[in-house]
């Protein structure tokens, strides 16, 4: 298929940047996004022109360092997927398609469709961990009983990848479902107990210092979430930080 | 025994209010307060439409149930206040959020797809909340300013007027009813306000932590609430249109 490219380009930081429309043809449905990209940038560099910056990794949804909204959508149009899952299949031949970095303050573009997406490392730093001794005398996994609701639960919360997909969505720009989750993954084990008042003040407090926005439930970020990380984790943390508050 | 007690409530209140100020400064303590004054004037919604049905089943008594909430000093002087507060913090605190919601993203979308996934009315709170603060507006120059003329200027807590038998209060209510555009512009504003409540009942226990496990009832509840609520007020003002 042949389609036409909108796509944010942006220098370093501190340009201005803009859209610039680009041609690519004899794209495969097969393809994924990416690929795609690839096909645009080599036909780029061949043509001595500057190949557009994107976050890319493990190309197979599990390193949350894709991003790109594409055509409005964060990951684009498909569902439960990120931008390394996403088919060319899902578009037509002839389609022009919007490509733009995520967008929210405290994200900064660092180049064309990159973004600096530290703020999530530094919320995880002030409290998304347990302290455990890890140098010998290691506990077995299984001395601690945890029945299997609630390991699975848990389990899901700790499937968010921190791609940022939330907070691109949101009108709002809030991380509450990223934080959410890092939150929720220790609350509903033991392990998770001794640090729990702390952790959900401390990561609420550095989520707010980074300048998200708030969280009006609108749900946009629970459909968008490649992870399908549920809206129940916000609730799941608005009740930790009122009883750690009490 | 004694002073140790009073002193152990001493501590553990100032203890509590430090720590809830602060959670009232975080951005999750901003939207269970928005919660909580949600809370308090959809109560008040079901309690005034509850008094404004009897106006259509019986004048009588809608008279007597209006010359006691405007004359009770606890609706007047308590409850009064808290409303007034409560409408006040929740339109204040939805601007404050507002702006500092759109403050988080400084750089538009050339292209948002936001119907994609999400509803329009939780996207819209902001311009239904608005429709709704002018709706009061409105509602106040045609009740709340002249029955506060009436009993704090004048001085008059008889609940009656010239002209009209007995108390005035469904006298004064048919009266305003009467103007088809005024009809219209309670029936846009309250369809508004159904919009407004569609997103914000679920939204409100969402911001306080319940909707874990338990959305479908609520979800229900929350429909059932922003249709009936608005439709009976509608019904109400279209009825004394068509029968005064």
């Amino acid at each position: 298929m042949d389609l036409t490219l909108k796509i944010w380009r942006q220098v370093d930081a501190k340009d201005k940047g803009k859209m610039v429309d680009y041609k690519v043809t004899e794209i495969s449905g097969s393809m994924s996004f990416l690929e795609m990209m690839d096909v645009l940038n080599e036909q780029l560099v061949n043509a001595g022109d500057e190949p557009v910056a994107f976050d890319h990794d493990c190309r197979e949804g599990i390193c949350g360092m894709c991003s790109m909204y594409i055509n409005g959508e964060a990951h684009g149009p498909d569902r439960g997927v990120t931008t390394c899952q996403l088919h060319m299949r899902m578009f037509k031949d002839g389609d022009t398609i919007t490509i733009e970095p995520w967008r929210a303050a405290a994200f900064p573009v660092i180049k064309d469709l990159v973004v600096n997406r530290s703020a999530f490392d530094r919320i995880q730093h002030a409290g998304g961990y347990i302290s455990v001794n890890t140098s010998g005398n290691t506990q077995d996994a299984n001395a601690t009983l945890i029945s299997k609701k609630a390991a699975d639960t848990a389990m899901d919360a700790a499937t968010c990848i921190g791609c940022g997909a939330c907070v691109a969505t949101c009108k709002n720009s809030s991380a509450m479902l990223f934080v959410g989750a890092k939150v929720s993954q220790y609350a509903l084990l033991p392990q998770g107990q001794v640090e729990a008042a702390d952790r959900v003040r401390n990561m609420v407090a550095q989520m707010d210092l980074e300048g998200f926005g708030n969280c009006t439930n609108t749900g946009a970020c629970e459909v968008e979430c490649p992870k399908g990380i549920s809206l129940d984790n916000i609730a799941r943390m608005n009740r930790e930080l009122m009883k750690a508050s009490i | 025994m004694l002073d140790d007690l009073f002193r152990r409530i001493f501590v553990v209140t100032i203890l509590t209010s430090y720590t809830m100020s602060g959670f009232f400064k975080s951005s999750i303590g901003r939207k269970v307060a928005m919660a909580l004054s949600a809370f308090f004037l959809m109560f008040f919604l079901l309690q005034h439409l509850s008094i404004n049905i009897l106006s259509v089943l019986s004048p009588e008594t809608f008279n007597e149930v209006s010359h006691f909430m405007g004359t009770n000093p606890l609706v007047q002087f308590v409850l009064q206040p808290i409303l007034i507060f409560a409408v006040v913090f929740h339109f204040v605190m939805g601007f404050v959020l507002e702006l500092r919601n759109s403050r988080a993203r400084k750089v538009a979308y050339a292209k948002n797809n936001g119907a994609a996934n999400s509803s329009w009315m939780s996207r819209n709170m902001i311009w239904s909340g608005m429709t709704i603060l002018a709706f009061i507006g409105l509602h106040f120059v045609d009740f709340w300013f002249p029955e506060m003329n009436t009993k704090f200027i004048q001085q008059d807590w008889s609940g009656t007027m010239e002209g009209v038998e007995g108390l005035r209060y469904h006298h004064e209510l048919v009266e305003k009813f009467v103007n088809p555009v005024r009809v219209g512009a309670y029936a846009f504003a309250f369809v508004l306000l159904g919009l407004h409540l569609a997103h914000g009942f679920t939204s409100a226990f969402q911001s306080m932590g319940g909707t874990a496990g338990r959305k479908k009832i609520l979800q229900t509840i929350g429909k059932a609430y922003s249709i009936l609520i608005p439709l009976g007020f509608i019904t109400i003002a279209v009825y004394h249109y068509f029968n005064h």
